[in-house]
């Protein structure tokens, strides 16, 4: 997987990043249009995903690795539940305990901004996680079996 | 409506095609067309927060599944048939259909819901959660539990993932590997 042509590298160059944008607005206003965290982080993972497909997986790895990936993953489950435990504070578990605002607003509905925000980190950091795993992994271990590359070897 | 049963139709008949493809890419395909249908339908009955997810689900699942099929050496899959397999999917998809007429009669219709619990999360829901997006009031604040029921699943279904395909600390079984776990010899 050593990249595409130079037309693909450098349409996605442009474009990645307004994905990542249109990812994070997704996420951010969840509360007030249709979206949440859950399709926000799908889309900024897919611009992640785009990148690899384009430019190969060295340099993908290298802005994102999956050690980073997974902890990305550790870090939004922990920070969901730790928003539901907070509400402990209130009362009950998921208590929405943050002054819910004016409707409308995007800082409004209290924890649910910081939830969304929790879910899309999780879920972007998950499904890279998942394509890294899937494409990038089986190969060295298809490899591993045919004998290409000793086992332990960095691929 | 019309519309409605005519994608209802094509997505029937994408997902017969997408079993019966020899070429595994092209029954990969029409799956995605089948999710893509699904997305439009979701517009339709007034679920925008679903249609996005479903549309996106579907080009990255299209992605990581053309991916996967490429890189198979065998994209054709040999076709067996036996007459009792045949015969058995008859009978019980004959059972379904009798059992899925008898109790859709009881059932309210199409886009015509109860609404007994929603009705009072569609009324005080603005009020006691203060979010203009009632499903994701609903997803995030009443039914927060569920929402983080499926956080964990994806969690670990992710860390299942990581341990069986990683690379990191994977090696070539030895003899004494095979002496400590009790399997000797080359099996």
């Amino acid at each position: 997987m050593r990249g595409m042509t130079l037309i693909v590298k450098t349409v996605v160059r442009i474009v990645s990043a307004f994905i990542v944008l249109y990812g994070i607005y997704i996420i951010l206003y969840g509360h007030l249009t249709p979206g949440g965290g859950f399709p926000g982080g799908v889309i900024v993972a897919a611009a992640f995903i785009l990148i690899m497909l384009a430019y190969g997986k060295e340099i993908a790895l290298k802005r994102f690795g999956d050690r980073s990936a997974s902890l990305l993953d550790n870090f939004g489950a922990l920070g969901f539940l730790v928003i539901a435990l907070l509400g402990l504070t209130g009362g009950y578990f998921f208590f929405n305990f943050i002054n819910k605002g004016q409707p409308f607003r995007l800082v409004s509905a209290g924890t649910m901004p910081l939830s969304n925000i929790a879910i899309g980190i999780k879920v972007l950091a998950c499904l890279y996680a998942v394509f890294v795993a899937l494409a990038i992994f089986g190969r060295a271990v298809h490899r591993v079996e045919r004998g290409d590359l000793k086992g332990g070897e960095e691929r | 409506m019309t519309l409605f049963v005519v994608l209802l139709v094509f997505m029937i008949i994408g997902s017969i095609i997408a079993i019966e493809a020899r070429n595994l890419l092209s029954a990969v395909i029409s799956v995605g067309a089948v999710g893509f249908a699904l997305s439009i339908g979701f517009l339709l009955l007034g679920a925008p927060d679903l249609a996005i997810t479903q549309i996106v689900v579907e080009v990255i699942a299209l992605i990581l599944l053309i991916r996967g099929t490429i890189s198979l050496d065998n994209t054709a899959i040999e076709k067996h048939r036996d007459t009792f397999a045949v015969i058995s999917t008859l009978v019980f998809l004959g059972i379904f259909l009798v059992f899925g007429y008898v109790a859709l009669q009881d059932m309210p219709k199409l886009g015509d819901p109860l609404m007994k619990v929603s009705q009072g999360y569609l009324q005080t829901g603005l009020q006691k959660t203060g979010a203009a997006n009632i499903v994701m009031s609903i997803v995030l604040d009443f039914r927060g539990y569920d929402t983080l029921g499926e956080a964990t699943v994806l969690f670990t279904s992710i860390l299942g993932a990581f341990v069986v395909l990683r690379r990191r600390g994977r090696k070539r079984k030895e003899e004494k590997d095979r002496a400590r776990v009790g399997i000797p010899g080359d099996l």
